[in-house]
């Protein structure tokens, strides 16, 4: 403390602002600001230490988990090359299996919802409200609850049309287009919902159709909640475990998750921990990036009601 | 009068029409390519099936009336297929045996069991043999014809001709489709189903295996209609139908190998109520299933709120930051962290015991486990509240919060009379999905713990959920009892039912998502 700031203070006193400005700004601070800031970083570091652990381990040459610690003691890109050049880790094909599964589940289900959740807005009909109340039940319902039954239908589905049986690609994307179907025409009628009608009156008088009505002005007005929907739908499928590994169980023909838990399993050997943190880290820079980029929609979709899978 | 039609026909354009007909035909098509293999295996119903959805499919893209049908019917479709028609099977399911020993009928059982006693008889076929599992888990012989090199597959329901298979240069099959054969280590180590399988190919002879090679014979055994019963005329052995069971049992009881499937009636749900073995450890599981997921639910959200408390001023720096970094672990793909958490919670090389210095068996103790998995799923799900009491806090009326402190109430009690029942009405709904979502969290205990620590001998691990118990019933390493694991799939249904209910009776009054 200086001697003029000493010297100041009884000049002050008297006058209102004196709190304003505070006797001991820096208290002050930690009445207001500094707390804050206290819980702030206690609870990131609960956050980040995981992920700065994964990022260590990933590039942790020897890549087992004993030489493993949170801060890189050295560092190299081995992990990573051997992502791609170990025979027995096919982890392009993972990747690729996962990507080809769940883009195209999350986009059909996602425009199969947009058309339900349109009817939903803007049309008035018989029943319309008790299978809006179903569709709330049954979003409650995951598909994996049913899993037996699932594995049965799609063991005699097979029988019939190998092409979607259990072991194919199509047979996984057919279970995740059903599943995501509830919760995503919830989310999207709710949107539709704020969308004003005179538009579509104004349209009407202008000679469009319904059709047109939907592809040309909904679906571009509803984008926002279209690609949130879409991202909820799509990191749900690729974070699935159960149904993925009851499906694919080739290992050539596993997605990311089911093939990177055999890299963790107690038979493969330790220094497979950095391989699988590695492709971890690879993994994640596609979610991350996607979340990061469009942060401010999911949190109104959050509170909109969605959870993530 | 062109110009009114135009205004309720579904497509009056020219481009509407053409993309309209194009569509009609892929789904015709569709419903012609799909119908060849029911028609193949004269599956009647099936087909009858088909027809009528196709049938209702173009109705609905033809007529003009009803034009919310045409926005509704592909999601209809798809959720009746794959969620309500599974929920209904599982009904159905749970009320059979079904399970391995019990998946074929009778007649089929009869024809295994009286294989199972085939002898070799000279000048009889034999084999080169392959096994394989079918894509619905099915045990199957892969047979090549030692004479004619001809290939085929046979289960316990018959044989039949495999003409796709690729065979090596012993003639032993080495790939098929649809089938999933094994090496040599996995035959070896699961030969005793071998011994149990036999082939039936005819009233009294079948197909069993020797070593690596197959023989048909004529079986020892008949069947005899007047009593309902198998006799093996070299051993004397008579196995007595137990109709109400699904198996065949000597006068000891023992039941034959194969059996058939039957309705038990809720047999599978009353061994769960009445069945000292089966209720103790179930009840076990229902309290720490409800325990983890109100665990999960408190974590998170205290964490979640206290941080969104603590971010909740506009004028405090580095807010976007603190955000921003605070998704992080929200954004991360779960799964994959999950299989973080369970290394780092290794025994002796995993972070958190190097970390705080401990010597903690996290898997071995039934309640560290248990901690252990809490301590993950609140790192999974705390963002998810934080976020949402973040946007529940921004949206609070700042007016009750305004008189609140005119009043003279100051932090704590303005939190505690204001801001948390003010959140709580807000949040409700969501904290109680995010119950139902612990509650059947399958992936957080299958990827962490793997419902360990298990005790000698005991079915159920000290961090099962109900799904995973399940789960484990019908697919795990031992025996697959598809029946028991539907009747634990029910009892989460109305477990799920329950709580839906409960969520209707706080949106309810928020009536307008129905307007």
């Amino acid at each position: 403390m200086t001697v003029s700031q000493v010297r100041e203070k009884p000049v002050a006193k008297p006058a209102v602002p004196v709190r304003r400005n505070g006797k001991r700004p820096f208290a002050k601070w930690v009445g207001e600001f500094g707390w804050r800031h206290l819980v702030a970083v206690l609870v990131l570091v609960f956050g980040l230490v995981p992920i700065v652990y994964v990022v260590s381990a990933a590039f942790n040459p020897n890549g087992t988990l004993s030489s493993t610690s949170l801060l890189p003691t050295s560092f190299g890109f081995g992990n990573f090359k051997k992502l791609f050049t170990d025979p027995n880790v096919p982890f392009g094909r993972w990747f690729l299996n996962s990507i080809v599964i769940a883009v195209p589940a999350a986009f059909i289900s996602i425009f199969i919802s947009s058309l339900a959740a349109y009817a939903f807005s803007r049309f008035r009909f018989r029943g319309r409200r008790p299978m809006l109340l179903f569709l709330l039940l049954i979003q409650m319902f995951p598909a994996f609850l049913a899993v037996v039954a699932l594995y049965l239908i799609f063991g005699s589905i097979g029988e019939f049309y190998p092409v979607a049986g259990l072991n194919t690609k199509l047979g996984l994307m057919l279970v995740y287009m059903g599943g995501a179907l509830g919760v995503s025409t919830w989310l999207m009628k709710g949107f539709f919902d704020t969308i004003p009608k005179e538009l579509d009156e104004a349209a009407t008088i202008d000679g469009a159709t319904h059709a047109q009505i939907f592809f040309g002005m909904i679906l571009p007005l509803a984008a926002p909640i279209i690609a949130i929907s879409g991202i909820l739908a799509f990191v749900g499928t690729m974070n699935d475990f159960i149904l993925a590994s009851l499906f694919l169980t080739d290992r050539p023909e596993m997605t990311l998750a089911v093939g990177l838990k055999t890299l963790t399993a107690d038979n493969s050997p330790a220094s497979y921990f950095g391989i699988f943190a590695a492709g971890t880290l690879l993994t994640s820079v596609l979610t991350v990036a996607v979340f990061m980029s469009l942060q401010r929609y999911i949190v109104s979709g959050l509170t909109g009601g969605a959870v993530k899978g | 009068m062109l110009e009114q039609r135009s205004r309720t026909a579904g497509s009056a354009t020219a481009a509407g029409l053409i993309i309209k007909i194009a569509v009609l035909a892929v789904v015709a098509a569709l419903a012609v390519w799909a119908a060849l293999p029911l028609i193949a295996a004269e599956a009647w119903w099936g087909l009858a099936l088909e027809a009528a959805i196709v049938a209702v499919v173009f109705y609905v893209y033809l007529q003009r009336r009803a034009i919310q049908l045409k926005y509704l019917i592909p999601g209809t479709l798809l959720l009746i297929a794959f969620q309500i028609l599974p929920v209904i099977l599982t009904i159905g399911t749970s009320f059979s045996n079904y399970g391995d020993g019990h998946r074929v009928d009778k007649d089929q059982a009869v024809e295994a069991i009286i294989a199972a006693g085939v002898q070799q008889t000279p000048g009889g076929a034999t084999y080169r043999l392959s096994v394989g599992e079918s894509a619905s888990g099915e045990l199957t012989l892969l047979l090549t014809d030692a004479a004619d090199g001809s290939t085929w597959a046979g289960t316990e329901a018959g044989l039949t001709e495999l003409p796709d298979a690729t065979v090596d240069g012993t003639g032993r099959i080495t790939a098929a489709p649809g089938y999933d054969v094994w090496d040599l280590a996995e035959l070896n180590e699961r030969q005793a189903e071998l011994a149990a399988l036999a082939v039936p190919t005819g009233e009294e002879s079948g197909i069993k295996v020797q070593g690596l090679s197959a023989f048909e014979g004529t079986s020892t055994r008949s069947y005899d209609d007047a009593c309902d019963c198998i006799t093996d005329a070299e051993t004397g052995t008579v196995w007595y139908a137990d109709n109400e069971a699904g198996s065949f049992l000597t006068e000891d009881g023992e039941p034959a190998l194969v059996g058939w499937r039957v309705n038990i009636g809720a047999d599978n749900y009353t061994a769960v109520l009445t069945d000292p073995d089966i209720r103790g450890p179930f009840l076990g599981i229902f309290t720490w299933n409800i325990l983890f997921a109100a665990g999960s639910v408190l974590l998170t959200f205290a964490i979640g709120l206290g941080t969104a408390m603590a971010l909740n001023k506009p004028s405090m720096r580095g807010t976007k930051v603190y955000r921003t970094l605070m998704i992080l672990p929200y954004a991360m793909p779960s799964f994959a962290m999950l299989l973080v958490w369970a290394q780092m919670f290794n025994r002796d090389f995993g972070l958190v015991n190097d970390l705080f210095n401990l010597d903690v068996n996290w898997y071995g103790g039934t309640w560290s486990a248990r901690a252990m998995v809490l301590i993950a799923n609140t790192w999974l799900g705390w963002p998810y509240m934080f976020l949402i009491c973040l946007g529940a806090l921004q949206a609070l009326p700042s007016d009750s919060l305004e008189a609140a402190k005119i009043d003279g109430a100051t932090g704590v009690t303005a939190f505690r009379k204001i801001t948390l029942p003010l959140l709580l009405i807000a949040l409700t709904p969501l904290l109680i999905s995010s119950f139902a979502f612990n509650f059947n969290n399958f992936n957080a205990i299958e990827l962490l713990s793997g419902g360990s620590p298990f005790r000698a001998g005991d079915a159920v691990g000290g961090t099962d959920l109900l799904i995973t118990y399940a789960f484990r019933q019908a697919f795990g390493a031992t025996t697959a009892d598809y029946g028991f694991a539907s009747a634990i799939s029910v009892f989460i249904f109305l477990i799920v039912a329950t709580m839906s209910a409960v969520m209707f009776r706080f949106t309810r009054n928020q009536e307008d998502v129905y307007s």
